[in-house]
């Protein structure tokens, strides 16, 4: 296997804060990766940098051999990356189709007209969405939305897809469903990093765990073997259980 | 020629940096950008006119009048105008996009009224209009007493926002208007009281302005401009740098025309408040933030 | 689909020649009207053309409006017309050029203000220009361009205005406008330019503007800053679309048209009130009317429709 994403000693500053500090890891082509650590351990941040929402201070990224650090998110979309929004992000002045044709029309397929139309459907469809096709966006749910906001990201048929706490607050029905969506996606050669609390679908979902505790990595390797690192127990239950 | 320019430089900025802090506790705590603040300022000058020229009251008096009157119309306006919009607004920008259009309306109303009642006339007074010598330099003596009443007014201002309690729970919620509420602030309490207090100023302000200005009913707009621009060169919600980038301003002005060419005074204003918005947003004191 | 979109555009040439042949019937004064009304028609199409989907409120219009109209003045003695327009345009773009390549960081307040400021410094500038190098403020305009001329010329503009805005309404770059107005982050993500789409439409948009006071401006005859940089120009298209609703095609060209005929009665039996009722105005689309006209009546035509089909016995749910 080789690396799709190479990671190395990525840095970000806000001011006097370092949010994240010298990380650095690798994620092969079609695996399934999880970003795991407390909140505000930096997480979303290197999601942020990776897909190019902010530059990194220092560091550097690359996707498949190309260095992608520091390009607008619009450039770094267009190589293969794509993601959802910790905070839902839908388009609410446009229908559920239209959020999914942003994606399709100006993403690397340019798929424009009816062509769209057609592929938005079929994104929509593998959600469970596209009965909703024609409502507006602002009307959806708060699951519906998340649905769409994934269904907008495979659209754009990424080669790295950045999930960023997807299935923070899903019924445990819908929890089994995106597990299972998220797992199709293997399948289809899709490589996922993805940012989650939710440890039952880390166990399901993903080969492997990085995680960060305040800016460092502390942990990377296969997800149970991970999990059990003394430095990852201590991080999430505090210093006296170590 | 120096210490002249130097002091009404002074005069001037002392001026707009009390008009400014107006502005900055309705946009830095209310977060409404009240596009109608110069009519404000322009209706409190045509009421120090008219109590001076009809009524014999002297300005300084009429401060004790106008002040409240601008308290209490900012507080009509933000219950009244404001409140529904705050209520409705989805995000941040839907409530700016709302609030200046509705302030927007308000500008031309006001301007209106003064228009219909004043006419398009240049205003102004005889109050105090005598020569002091000040470091062997003549100013006149309202001058001078504007830029007491704006430092006395503008400290007055700062010691109440700094040392009570009220104050710092106002600055609370131009810091974070989201958490404030889980000390006990009542954040919307506290942005009409911010916006009241704004209307007060700006009446402060007008008065300060009509003791030693011509004014008309349109020139409201330039005021609102002038004190933008201050606010932004200052950081919004900041007291201090309103203070100071007010007196930066009106040296700059006073030296442009002095020294360069009264005719570009305004240019120069503008090209200043330009070059604030695309390179220092955050201000000239202010750190970006996040 | 393909029937409606050619009955439509026959609608639409018909229109446009119809309101061609309008000088031969229209008094001296009805055609002043109608230059003035097609003016501002265009100034809201256009203006909504950038400002309705993107949300970006521009007060820039009389910037835009005034370099166009000034450029005619200043150069109507040394060279011919057509070429006068050209050049009128070329600035206008080029200005909109600078302008929106500095102001794509600016967003919310910071944009409504700047574009304000920007029209008073270009303002101020050229009156200090006029004043101090070629000594005199006011400029005449002679030219060889009959009333009728003009109301052809902006016919032709507000009819290519309308058809870009069509255009863009039905495009890849339209949606992208409309991206960019809900979530820039989510637009860039998409993959789309935000920063190229947005100056791209701000120049058009522009230059539009700059066109139709280049082409008013011979009404006038003679010219001074005061005249051609009038913010009212900027607050009137703005309100304009607003009322008729800056999302649609035809929203600003529904606003746009009774509120000219309003200001115009306004002006001539109330020019003391003029401004109060601006104000009012804007207050009143602001807190009744905040997507404009054409989605009030949308919304309330489908509130009744789904009552009325509610009424129906057996086909309530």
């Amino acid at each position: 296997m080789t690396d799709l994403l190479t990671i190395s000693g990525l840095t970000r500053r806000f001011g006097g804060l370092t949010a994240v500090d010298a990380v650095s890891f690798s994620v092969n082509r079609g695996e399934v990766v999880a970003l795991l650590g407390p909140n505000g351990s930096g997480k979303t941040t290197v999601l942020n940098m990776i897909s190019g929402h902010l530059p990194p201070s220092g560091g550097t990224i690359a996707l498949s051999d190309e260095m992608i650090s520091g390009l607008s998110p619009n450039r770094i979309a267009l190589k293969g990356v794509a993601r959802t929004f910790q905070l839902v992000r839908g388009l609410p002045s446009l229908t559920v189709a239209e959020n999914v044709i942003a994606s399709l029309a100006f993403g690397h397929r340019k798929l424009w007209g009816a062509a769209a139309r057609t592929e938005a459907l079929a994104r929509l469809e593998e959600v469970g969405l596209a009965h909703r096709a024609d409502q507006s966006a602002q009307d959806l749910t708060y699951i519906d939305q998340k649905r769409m906001e994934l269904a907008r990201a495979l659209a754009a048929e990424p080669e790295l897809l950045l999930l960023d706490e997807w299935l923070a607050g899903l019924n445990p029905t819908e929890l089994r469903t995106g597990i299972e969506l998220i797992q199709s996606l293997k399948g289809r050669g899709i490589t996922v990093l993805l940012v989650e609390h939710v440890m039952d679908a880390v166990r399901a979902l993903c080969d492997r765990c990085v995680v960060m505790n305040a800016g460092r990595k502390i942990a990377d390797g296969p997800t149970e073997k991970a999990l059990s690192h003394p430095d990852v127990v201590t991080a999430y239950l505090g210093g006296g259980h170590a | 020629m120096l210490v002249t320019a130097l002091l009404s430089g002074l005069v001037l900025g002392g001026t707009y940096a009390l008009v400014a802090m107006g502005l900055t506790l309705q946009y830095g705590i209310a977060r409404i950008m009240n596009l109608a603040y110069g009519e404000m300022i322009i209706s409190a000058a045509f009421l120090a006119y008219v109590l001076y020229a009809d009524a014999g009251i002297n300005p300084v008096v009429g401060l004790l009048i106008a002040a409240p009157a601008g308290f209490l119309l900012g507080y009509v306006v933000y219950g009244v105008m404001m409140r529904p919009l705050v209520a409705r607004a989805k995000d941040k920008a839907s409530l700016e996009i709302d609030s200046i259009l509705a302030t927007f309306g308000l500008l031309f109303v006001i301007q209106g009224v003064l228009l219909v009642i004043f006419g398009a006339n240049f205003t102004s007074y005889n109050y105090l209009n005598v020569a002091v010598d000040v470091f062997g330099t003549n100013i006149a003596a309202n001058r001078l007493l504007a830029l007491v009443m704006a430092l006395v007014l503008g400290g007055g201002l700062y010691m109440l926002l700094t040392r009570t309690l009220w104050g710092t729970a106002l600055r609370a919620v131009a810091v974070a208007p989201a958490s404030a509420p889980l000390v006990g602030i009542n954040v919307d309490k506290a942005a009409r009281m911010a916006f009241a207090l704004g209307g007060a100023l700006a009446a402060a302000g007008g008065v300060v302005i009509s003791m030693y200005q011509t004014f008309t009913a349109t020139s409201g707009v330039v005021f609102t401009m002038k004190a933008l621009i201050v606010v932004i060169m200052g950081g919004v919600g900041n007291i201090l740098g309103a203070l100071s980038a007010g007196l930066i301003l009106g040296l700059v002005e006073t030296f442009v025309a002095t020294y360069i060419d009264p005719g570009l005074t305004l240019a120069a204003t503008y090209g200043i408040f330009l070059a604030i918005l695309l390179w220092r947003p955050a201000g000239l004191f202010g750190r970006a933030s996040r | 689909m393909k029937s409606v979109l050619s009955l439509q555009v026959a609608l639409f040439v018909v229109i446009v020649a119809a309101l061609a042949f309008l000088p031969v019937f229209a008094s001296p004064y009805g055609l002043t009207l109608m230059i003035g009304m097609l003016g501002y028609v265009t100034l809201a199409t256009a203006w909504a053309l950038f400002s309705g989907p993107t949300r970006y409120v521009s007060l820039a219009t009389v910037a835009f409006f005034g370099i166009g109209a000034y450029t005619v003045a200043v150069f109507s003695e040394s060279m011919a017309y057509p070429l006068l327009l050209l050049v009128s345009a070329a600035i206008g773009l080029l200005v909109a050029s600078v302008v929106g390549f500095a102001t794509l960081r600016l967003a919310g307040v910071y944009f409504v203000i700047f574009t304000f400021g920007l029209a008073e410094l270009i303002r101020q500038l050229v009156t200090w220009y006029e004043v101090n190098m070629t000594g005199t403020l006011g400029r005449y305009i002679f030219l060889p361009v009959t009333p009728e001329g003009i109301y052809w010329q902006l016919l032709g503009l507000a009819a290519i205005t309308f058809a870009i805005s069509w255009g863009v309404g039905r495009s890849r770059i339209g949606l992208a406008l409309k991206v960019i107005g809900d979530d820039e982050v989510v637009a860039a993500h998409c993959g789309i330019n935000v920063a190229r789409v947005k100056l791209a439409l701000f120049a058009v948009s522009s230059t539009i503007i700059t066109l139709v006071g280049a082409i008013q401006a011979p009404r006038w005859t003679y010219v001074e800053p005061v005249i051609a940089f009038n913010p009212t120009v900027s607050f009137l298209t703005l309100i304009m679309a607003l009322l008729g609703g800056a999302n649609r095609l035809t929203g600003p060209l529904l606003g746009a048209v009774p509120l000219f005929l309003l200001f115009e009665w306004l002006s001539a039996n109330f020019p003391n009130h003029y401004s109060i009722i601006l104000g009012l105005l804007f207050i009143a689309i602001v807190f009744i009317l905040p997507r404009g006209v054409l989605a009030f009546a949308e919304e309330n035509w489908k509130r009744w429709r789904r009552h009325e089909v509610k009424t129906v016995p057996g086909v309530a749910e």
